[in-house]
């Protein structure tokens, strides 16, 4: 294996690391004068093949308009370059694995994190913005690890530096004391969250003997269930059921959705679930596939069924009653992200290609939405200074484009058609009900069906405040019209794939399978 | 080219969000013709298969999960997509004068339209439910934002228990997939799943479309949702959505479970009982008008619950045959209280008694006068004929329930001649009559420079004509529908001799 064959296969993420260092090289060389501009670029990549990158290096340039765009053709060139990638190929005992799937994958975080980056490019309140987006541009490259690993250790390290820049991230915005504080809760639990998964995978590692999931799987296979492998499992759950603000583990969300950056939060809620949703699959059902406990409710003895069961049943609860006291968009939107989270992993626990299949297809169009309504939320915050229930009124009036772009996100969550939200909604119930025999998860489908009936009622609040209040307030910030256009793509998105689910369910169900 | 009735409807919907706002309401009359031409054209020009559910078209659509883009028609859906044509040109004739927000009131009118057309033409599981569930956003904007009387809550209460039944009937279509593997009802209608899952399967599906479908006690979201939504919004209601309800237990949960049907026949015939002589025992007591029609809704669906129940050739028949039926009366009913409630801002029946409309409203009244005894049941109107084949059907079936429902009868007819009595036909000897054009002495919430007496615009007139056309048209000659009703009716599997 020669390194040029390396860096062929791990262009993207290569890619994105240059144009994180350019991003960071430029704010250092203009935005922080007299802090160092001696820096260079240092990356692995040779970054001649991007000459795009350094003509905004230019010192006329206004800086603060460089970063964005920078970071944005960093990833779409690292979105192109996941095309050629062979359909399979498995580096270090599967520390860098190739598939459909992982490709179909990376690009889809890209995607999301393309988006988020505009939206970042609105956020003129915060400093060094070369900083803010290099740190978009580490977290994304964690994601692509997360996302193209099949391997516990790397996986870790995925975990670690996606949790790691989103701290950061969160904690931005100094101004703001509901930033730091939102910052200092996520490093607290995201840290404790770390341990316990790191705790986990070495009683994994210890028992097996592997850090590769495909071995791991043919250990536990032949292997008694033994007490350490339930506390293995269990403690690497906890892990996972932080990261996607699975309840109980969900009490960083709400304030961290409200009080990070907008972008940030868009992007906790986005690409850094969505990629947290397919390494939790694949640990779940490639790993700890053949470990007994399965679908059915009645012949469950152990495993990790059971858990993952119980963590969907209490985030749909929790999350949906939650949500219905709430006056702050943002705070609504976490809540009903832990809601979401216990529907996604409704699909998980019915395992198989199929419910894996419908967790990963829901969990994408989630991710999408999401953005989407943060990009909302973004510049009604811009405009009014706040984010809560009463800063949406009379939306419609101010801006029809804005009030029709939320519509569809919301009505999306609720599960309405013909919107993306219903089909992946009925998949994924779908799925849970054929799985097991005797229909073993009815109740769970039952239960996230009520869920649903609830969740409409709060996000019609949110569709009452923006198309039936009243308000005289007016635009006082003048229109950005790329960050318009970016919000109505996600929203024309989420109409096509509801329409058409096909396009992303084929590609979904062919890398699965 | 009837399948182009929901093409066109969204279309036109579309059309509306884009065009300027001095157009809306041509856009959408033309729309709404143009799908009641089509399937008045349907309705007359189909050759004579009409017992077979026969597709129309049908390309795939997710193949990987066996979902089609299927659409077919048989005379039962021939029947509901008139009258949805029927209603809808209508409630937009009655909603010509709506100023506030026009292009949006359009488009979400058009969007139930198009959806309720959708549900009637469905010949796929997944289709017939995406379109189910599309119609219930819509009447949440519409009542929201056009409505009156406590307009939030009966948004509200409807949209949550529309979504509540939804997703009755989602759990229903769940365990239809998992069992026979497939969403095609033509296919699924041959299927036979096993007695076991039929008896728990049939009630969840059933009672979450008897839901819209206003069965008692499930029913209370229909008066406050019919008193809290604008003109429009409730003849689509009485009209259109809660037929859907029917329809869809018509041809889903009946027509694919019909073990499960047998077991529960006798309590679905106790709910529609009960429902039939209890809301028409309320409507008696109610002193708005809307609420009295809004109840007395309730009652007429119960027949056609009752019908169904019955489950033999002439109950069913005749349920079909109500489902038009009410549909015609309901939004003629609903359509009348908007027009006289436009001037004279008051829906009390003691404030209207004293105003003595018949004189300064002749049309309203006369047209009153023939909705209220259609839906009484005077026979030459759709409602006799209607509910005199449910009855004989229901006679074989429960002979009891006949007896208790003639009692719901009398009530029906005792709290339609109060409310015409008190609404057109007002005690005017302590008070001098109205004049055209005076103001009104009632105290309102509005009180602007359209509060004036006037008798009904040209608009309402050809509304109301169309309705009363339609009544009459069947109610003198039934054969015209029962035609293409019965032999789609003699093919269902459930039907009992």
């Amino acid at each position: 294996m020669s390194y040029l064959e390396l860096l062929k296969l791990a262009a993207p993420e290569a890619i994105v690391l240059v144009a994180a260092l350019v991003v960071l090289t430029i704010g250092l060389v203009t935005g922080r004068r007299g802090v160092g501009a001696s820096v260079s670029v240092a990356g692995p990549g040779n970054a001649g093949d991007r000459p795009t990158a350094f003509a905004g290096e230019t010192p006329a340039a206004p800086s603060g308009r460089v970063y964005p765009f920078v970071a944005a053709i960093g990833l779409a060139f690292a979105a192109a370059a996941v095309l050629p990638l062979p359909s399979h190929a498995t580096l270090f005992h599967g520390m860098l694995v190739i598939s459909p799937l992982n490709s179909l994958f990376k690009i889809i975080c890209l995607t999301l994190a393309f988006f988020t980056v505009i939206l970042a490019r609105g956020e003129h309140a915060l400093p060094n913005k070369g900083e803010y987006l290099a740190m978009i541009l580490l977290a994304t490259i964690g994601l692509l690890l997360l996302v193209g690993s099949e391997e516990l250790l790397m996986i870790f390290i995925g975990l670690e530096l996606t949790g790691l820049s989103l701290y950061v991230m969160t904690a931005f915005d100094k101004e703001h004391r509901s930033s730091s504080e939102a910052g200092l809760k996520y490093f607290l639990f995201g840290s404790l969250a770390s341990a316990f998964t790191l705790f986990g995978l070495s009683f994994i590692y210890g028992l097996t003997g592997t850090t590769t999931l495909a071995s791991i799987a043919q250990r536990l296979a032949a292997a008694p269930i033994e007490p350490l492998l339930g506390a293995g499992i269990v403690m690497t759950l906890i892990g996972f059921a932080f990261k996607i603000a699975a309840a109980p583990f969900h009490l960083w969300a709400p304030d961290v959705y409200q009080g990070a950056p907008v972008s940030t939060a868009a992007f906790i809620a986005s690409g850094s679930k969505v990629a947290s949703f397919v390494v939790l699959g694949k640990i779940v059902l490639i790993g700890f596939g053949p470990v007994p406990g399965s679908a059915n409710w009645h012949g469950m003895a152990s495993g990790w069924t059971l858990i993952l069961a119980a963590l969907a049943a209490l985030s749909i609860l929790i999350g949906n009653l939650v949500a219905l006291a709430q006056k702050n968009v943002r705070r609504l939107l976490a809540y009903s992200a832990v809601a979401h989270a216990g529907y996604t992993l409704v699909g998980l626990v019915a395992a198989g290609p199929l419910g894996f299949s419908a967790t990963l297809f829901y969990t994408t169009i989630y991710g999408i939405t999401l953005v989407g309504a943060f990009g909302v939320v973004a510049l009604v915050r811009r405009e009014c200074g706040g984010d809560d229930l009463s800063d949406f009124a009379g939306l419609r009036t101010r801006s029809p484009l804005l009030a029709g772009c939320m519509a569809i996100f919301m009505l999306s969550l609720a599960g309405l058609p013909p919107l993306a939200g219903f089909f992946g909604k009925f998949y994924l119930f779908s799925a849970a009900f054929r799985a097991g025999h005797n229909h073993g998860l009815f109740w769970l489908v039952v239960l996230a069906l009520f869920g649903s009936l609830i969740s409409l009622y709060y996000y019609l609040i949110v569709l009452k405040a923006i198309f039936i209040d009243e308000s005289n307030r007016a635009f006082a910030f003048p229109p950005d019209y790329l960050q318009r256009v970016a919000i109505t793509v996600l929203a024309g998105t989420v109409l096509f794939l509801g329409l058409m689910p096909e396009t992303l369910l084929a590609r979904i169900l062919a890398s699965v399978t | 080219m009837i399948a182009s009735t929901i093409y066109i409807t969204f279309a036109g919907a579309v059309l509306l969000l884009v065009l300027p706002r001095v157009l809306a309401r041509w856009i959408a009359l033309a729309t709404a013709l143009g799908g009641f031409a089509i399937s008045l054209a349907a309705f007359f020009a189909r050759p004579a298969d009409f017992g077979h559910f026969s597709t129309i078209i049908s390309v795939p659509w997710v193949p990987a999960l066996g979902m089609n883009y299927h659409l077919a028609v048989d005379g039962i859906s021939l029947t509901m997509t008139l009258v949805t044509g029927l209603t809808a040109v209508s409630a937009i004739l009655f909603s010509w004068k709506v100023e506030e927000r026009p292009n949006e009131f359009f488009f979400w009118l058009l969007v139930v339209v198009a959806g309720s057309y959708g549900v009637f033409l469905s010949a796929d599981l997944f289709l017939f439910f995406v379109f189910y569930e599309l119609v219930i956003v819509p009447k949440y904007f519409l009542i929201v934002i056009w409505g009156s009387t406590n307009k939030e809550y009966g948004a509200m209460k409807l949209t949550l228990y529309s979504f509540f039944g939804g997703a009755l009937v989602f759990i229903g279509i769940l365990a239809v997939y998992a069992s026979a593997g497939s969403l095609d009802l033509q296919q699924l209608s041959h299927f036979s799943f096993t007695p076991q899952m039929q008896t728990w399967a049939f009630p969840i599906l059933f009672l979450g479309f008897a839901v819209l479908a206003g069965i008692w006690p499930l029913h209370t979201w229909a008066p406050t949702g019919h008193v809290a939504a604008p003109t429009a919004g409730s003849m689509l209601l009485a009209g259109i959505v809660m037929k859907l309800g029917a329809y869809g237990a018509l041809r889903v949960a009946l027509n694919l479970f019909p073990l499960g049907f047998e077991v529960w026949s006798k309590w679905i015939a106790v709910l529609a009982v009960v429902g039939i002589v209890y809301a028409a025992a309320v409507a008696l007591r109610q002193s708005d008008l809307k609420f009295v029609i809004g109840y007395s809704s309730v009652s007429h669906m119960g027949f056609i619950l009752l019908g169904l129940a019955a489950g033999n050739l002439l109950g069913v028949s005749g349920a079909v045959l109500q489902m038009f039926s009410h549909g015609v009366i309901g939004a003629l009913l609903f359509a009348l209280a908007g027009a006289v409630y436009y001037r004279t801002h008051t829906r009390n029946l003691n404030d209207l008694s004293g105003m003595a409309l018949n004189r300064t409203m002749p049309f309203l009244a006369f047209a009153f006068v023939i909705a209220a005894a259609a839906s009484m049941g005077i026979p030459g109107f759709s409602g006799f004929a209607a509910e005199i084949t449910i009855l004989l059907g229901v006679w074989k079936a429960f002979p009891t329930a006949v007896w208790i429902t003639g009692l719901g009868m009398v009530l029906v007819a005792a709290f339609t001649l109060r409310a015409m009595k008190k609404s057109f036909f007002g005690d005017d000897r302590y008070a001098p009559p109205m004049q055209e054009g005076h103001r009104l002495p009632v105290a309102t919430e509005w009180n602007d420079s359209r509060a004036v007496v006037a008798p009904a615009t040209l608009a309402e007139k050809l509304g109301a004509s169309l309705l009363i056309f339609a009544t009459l048209a069947v109610g003198l000659y039934p054969q015209l529908l029962l035609d293409r009703i019965m032999p789609a009716v003699e093919t269902m599997r459930f039907l009992r001799p």
